[in-house]
């Protein structure tokens, strides 16, 4: 009996009109395909991407050398060492993030006491050459000055769940 | 003894003992910020506040004495109530500049808020705010920051014996500082930096430079002076990132000198040597390691005559490298080895001790009843010996100084301020009125002389004393009659039942008496039988080659000028050292680069005899050895025999072997020569060596080169003997030694005795000039 059944199956080729099925029920239903990069797909405000160091409105990098993100990376990332500055503030002379290390948890930014460095909505960037992927002050500072008013949206959207 | 129950654990304690104290040997912890082990106390943080049954409130446990029967609850629901309590209190004017502050990490009240304090702040008000102030380049200053726990004034005034800081205003106007705006200036400054349970008081020289997290630990022994302080080097990658204290009860408590903890910034100036160098046709030219030490060796062997070498060597080394150039320079068949570049006078030499030492434990100091010091300046010296003598003389010792110059100490003592030459004489009377007749030449010293009434007052506190001693101190070691010193220092001893000591001068000074590194002596402190010729006499006839190890011509040596004719006129000097200077690069001809404190593994011997051996902690700068490796290849190359050693305490363990059974002992023979080499016409050189100008790396500590001990060298005179001079109103003059000139900045110093100029060695300005200790003439510039 079952030997019959499997006979017909296959003769009438019922399962690939079964799987054909499925294939013809996507065929009518809205795409959801984004058409990257002409299209892109919503970001949270919450998206752990590229980092940035800000400053504060009247120019001063906000970063104060604390290093505790440096302390709390679990990849151990970052490397910073820090100096007194000329007016005698405890500031960075170094400051970098090794993008082949970060594992884009966002520790660093949790545990920033004056919100200098943060992981932004960019996700988009690629190196030419090996030592590109160390984000250094200069370029995490340019990132912060290029994002900030994206950033300072993100933080408020975001303030109410910290 | 009481038995008390705390926490319900019943323990014993000695009567009138504090709870705290109990608890701490107990190992219970109970949060403190005023009490501290070694100070006074002052219950004025109420941080410690413990319950004790029946009791109305909770009592602070380090001014409370346990009693019979007491019973203590450190952490019953009151106790915590209490310590939340004054945490809040404490907290309401803290600032929370955590994040910026050095102290973060490692704050006391950082640790104490999260152990006892509350997770959220009542106070709304605005917070206390106190103007840093500047008190110095040693410590830096955040008086906000400061929860008035007045550990640092207490310190100030009952172990650095300095009022330097004091505390203004009352309650909440209450400010800790120096009462007018001054630096703080005591040689023990720096452990005030330790004291401070917050970021009020940090390290100026480590300020921003790393965090405590970051840094490893490492054990280490202070390099620069004969007590041997026990050190924590706290490292970063391969970089010494600061220094801090080790607890050795029986050596430097929980204390260290500024010189021992901030000196480290010598290992990173800028002309450190990294490479090895040699001199062709007059230029420098950097080498491989292979290259220079095959130079040396053939240079070496290129001389061929034994007694053609001369071996000076820094008592600053270790153990290891100086029984290494020992070995080296006894295996080129030359006794001419010497590490006593500071002495002037070695008429002595075979009757002195040959394994001399402080002739007491450290500890013992304190419990001294009189002491004599002849010129020892001790707290610019030793300044733990010195905190040591201290503790003795506020608990009613008498202490006695024959010294050149007036000291500024920080006790009571008797000074007798003196020339050179009068010096032999006030020890010769003491030696008088204890009723000693010496023999040789301490006899003739003491027939010259009468006994005055300070000699007499000198000998009967001594006679009377239970416990006393006689030191000779570094001004004594180079003083150019030191032999005669040394014999009436031992007729006083003798006479009135004292003990005899020397304060060695450097880290290893005692040490290099066991590696052999004197002409007279073999290691384990044997005598040679052939006996090689002392470092006056390897410069006075010049040699054609000289090895020098960790020593500095021009700042180094006794005379310096003598030392860098000499080293001109050789054929070959070999230089084993940390930094370069000019003087150096115009004497040498092989530079070899060999690490340097905290970079190699090694052992000192303290001036009580202790042992101590450390290992390297981080990795040399640049391609610079460690000198018992430098040494060892050096010997290999020379062909010599049984130099196969692979590690530092191999080196050690047959250095101790040999030293196995041989005690110190500082029993001094006779002088013969009475001759007074200090008696001189005119004026004389008062050369002593400032705190810090000692060796290579505090002379390039760039934070203690700028405190005041670190005056710029200058033709200090009194006021008398500049008028007789024609110096009385001018800013410098020329000075004149051994046909050889300098000119200097005078400076009137009422401490200089009539007949005498100070005219410190070791600093740049002096290189020119001759003996530590010798006729000089001053002229107007």
């Amino acid at each position: 009996m079952n030997a019959l059944t499997n006979y017909f199956k296959s003769l009438f080729l019922l399962e690939l009109f079964r799987g054909l099925s499925v294939t013809g029920r996507y065929l009518f239903k809205r795409k959801f395909t984004v058409m990257y990069p002409e299209e892109k797909a919503p970001v949270s405000p919450r998206f752990r991407g590229l980092h940035a160091q800000r400053r504060y409105p009247n120019g001063e990098e906000r970063c104060i050398a604390c290093k505790l993100c440096e302390a709390t990376c679990p990849a151990l990332a970052i490397t910073i060492e820090a100096e007194p500055r000329d007016d005698g503030s405890r500031r960075t002379t170094r400051y970098d993030i090794d993008l082949f290390k970060c594992i884009f948890c966002g520790y660093c930014q949790e545990s920033c006491p004056v919100d200098a460095i943060v992981e932004t909505r960019l996700y988009e960037y690629h190196f030419e050459n090996r030592e590109d992927s160390l984000m250094t002050k200069a370029k995490l500072l340019a990132m912060g000055d290029k994002y900030e008013s994206q950033i300072a949206a993100d933080l408020d959207a975001q303030a109410k769940h910290r | 003894m009481v038995t008390i129950e705390i926490n319900g654990q019943e323990l014993k304690a000695k009567a009138g003992a504090m709870l705290i104290e109990v608890t701490d040997e107990a190992g219970i912890n109970i949060p403190r910020f005023c009490y501290h082990k070694k100070l006074s106390i002052s219950a004025s943080c109420r941080q410690c506040l413990v319950e004790v049954k029946n009791a109305p409130k909770p009592l602070p446990a380090c001014a409370t004495p346990v009693m019979e029967g007491m019973k203590v609850f450190t952490r019953s629901p009151l106790a915590l109530a209490a310590q939340k309590g004054t945490m809040e209190f404490l907290l309401i004017n803290h600032p929370l500049d955590c994040p910026i502050c050095d102290q973060g990490g490692e704050c006391e009240l950082q640790d104490v808020a999260v152990s006892c304090g509350s997770d959220v702040s009542r106070f709304v008000e605005g917070k206390r705010v106190v103007p840093a102030k500047n008190i110095g380049p040693l410590i830096a200053t955040e008086m906000t920051r400061c929860i008035h726990c007045t550990r640092c004034i207490r310190f100030g005034e009952e172990i650095a014996g300095i009022r330097e800081m004091g505390a203004t205003g009352r309650g909440e106007h209450m400010v800790i500082g120096t009462y007018v705006e001054k630096s703080i200036d005591s040689e023990l400054s720096g452990n005030i930096i330790d004291l401070c349970p917050v970021g009020a008081l940090t390290s100026k020289p480590f300020r921003f430079q790393a965090r405590a997290w970051e840094l490893t630990q490492v054990e280490g022994v202070a390099p620069h002076d004969s007590v041997g302080s026990n050190l924590h080097l706290h490292l970063r990658g391969n970089k010494v990132m600061r220094v801090a204290p080790k607890d050795n009860e029986s050596i430097n408590e929980c204390w260290i000198s500024d010189r021992d903890r901030f000196s480290y910034q010598g290992l990173y100036s800028d002309d450190r040597l990294t490479v090895p160098k040699i001199k062709q046709n007059g230029e420098w030219q950097d080498v491989a390691w292979e290259v220079a030490l095959d130079m040396a060796a053939a240079g070496l062997q290129e001389i061929g005559e034994g007694e053609q070498i001369a071996s000076l060597v820094s008592p600053s080394s270790t153990l290891e490298e100086l029984y290494l150039a020992q070995k080296v320079t006894r295996g080129l068949g030359s006794n001419n080895i010497d590490c006593r570049l500071r002495q002037g006078d070695f008429r002595l030499d075979g009757a002195e001790p040959a394994f001399s030492w402080l002739g007491l434990q450290i500890t013992e100091i304190e419990d001294l009843n009189a002491a004599l010091l002849v010129g020892s300046n001790t707290r610019k010296e030793q300044p733990i010996l010195a905190h040591n003598l201290r503790k003795a003389a506020v608990s009613g010792a008498k202490v006695h100084f024959i010294n050149p110059l007036q000291l500024e100490l920080n006790y009571a003592a008797s000074q007798q301020v003196t020339t050179p030459a009068g010096m032999v004489q006030s020890l010769a009377a003491v030696a008088k009125a204890l009723g000693a007749t010496g023999e040789g030449a301490a006899a003739k010293a003491i027939d010259k002389v009468v006994a005055d009434d300070d000699a007499k007052a000198i000998a009967s506190a001594m006679k009377d004393a239970d416990n006393a001693a006689v030191m000779l101190g570094n001004i004594a070691a180079a003083h150019p009659d030191y032999s005669i010193l040394c014999v009436l220092a031992s007729a006083v001893a003798n006479a009135s039942g004292a003990t005899l000591g020397f304060l060695a001068e450097a880290a290893n000074s005692v040490g290099a008496r066991l590696a052999g590194a004197l002409p007279h002596l073999l290691p384990g402190a044997k005598a040679a039988t052939e006996k090689g010729l002392d470092v006056m006499k390897l410069q006075k006839l010049p040699r054609k080659g000289y090895l020098l190890l960790g020593a500095e011509p021009g700042y180094d040596f006794w005379d310096a000028g003598l030392t860098q004719s000499a080293l001109e006129s050789a054929d070959l000097v070999v230089a084993l050292n940390t930094h370069t200077s000019p003087a150096l690069e115009a004497a040498a001809d092989i530079l070899l680069p060999i690490a340097a404190f905290a970079e190699t593994s090694g052992t000192y011997v303290n001036t009580a005899g202790e042992w101590q051996s450390f290992r390297g902690a981080v990795k040399p700068l640049g391609e610079a050895r460690p000198a018992w490796k430098v040494l060892r290849v050096l010997g290999n190359l020379l062909d010599q025999k049984d130099c196969e050693y692979t590690s530092s305490e191999q080196v050690r363990d047959e250095l101790a072997s040999l030293c196995e059974g041989v005690v110190p002992d500082n029993s001094i023979g006779k002088a013969e020569s009475a001759d007074l080499q200090s008696a001189v016409d005119g004026l004389i050189r008062i050369g002593d060596v400032p705190l810090y100008a000692l060796d290579s790396l505090v002379r390039r500590a760039s934070a203690l080169q700028q405190t005041k001990d670190a005056a710029p060298a200058a033709i200090c005179i009194n006021a008398e003997e500049a008028k007789k001079a024609g110096l009385a109103d001018c800013d410098s003059a020329v000075v004149t030694q051994d046909g050889r000139e300098a000119t200097l900045p005078v400076s009137i110093d009422a401490n200089i005795p009539d007949g005498c100029v100070r005219i410190s060695a070791g600093l740049a300005g002096t290189e020119t000039l001759g003996a530590q200790f010798g006729e000089v003439t001053l002229e107007k510039a």
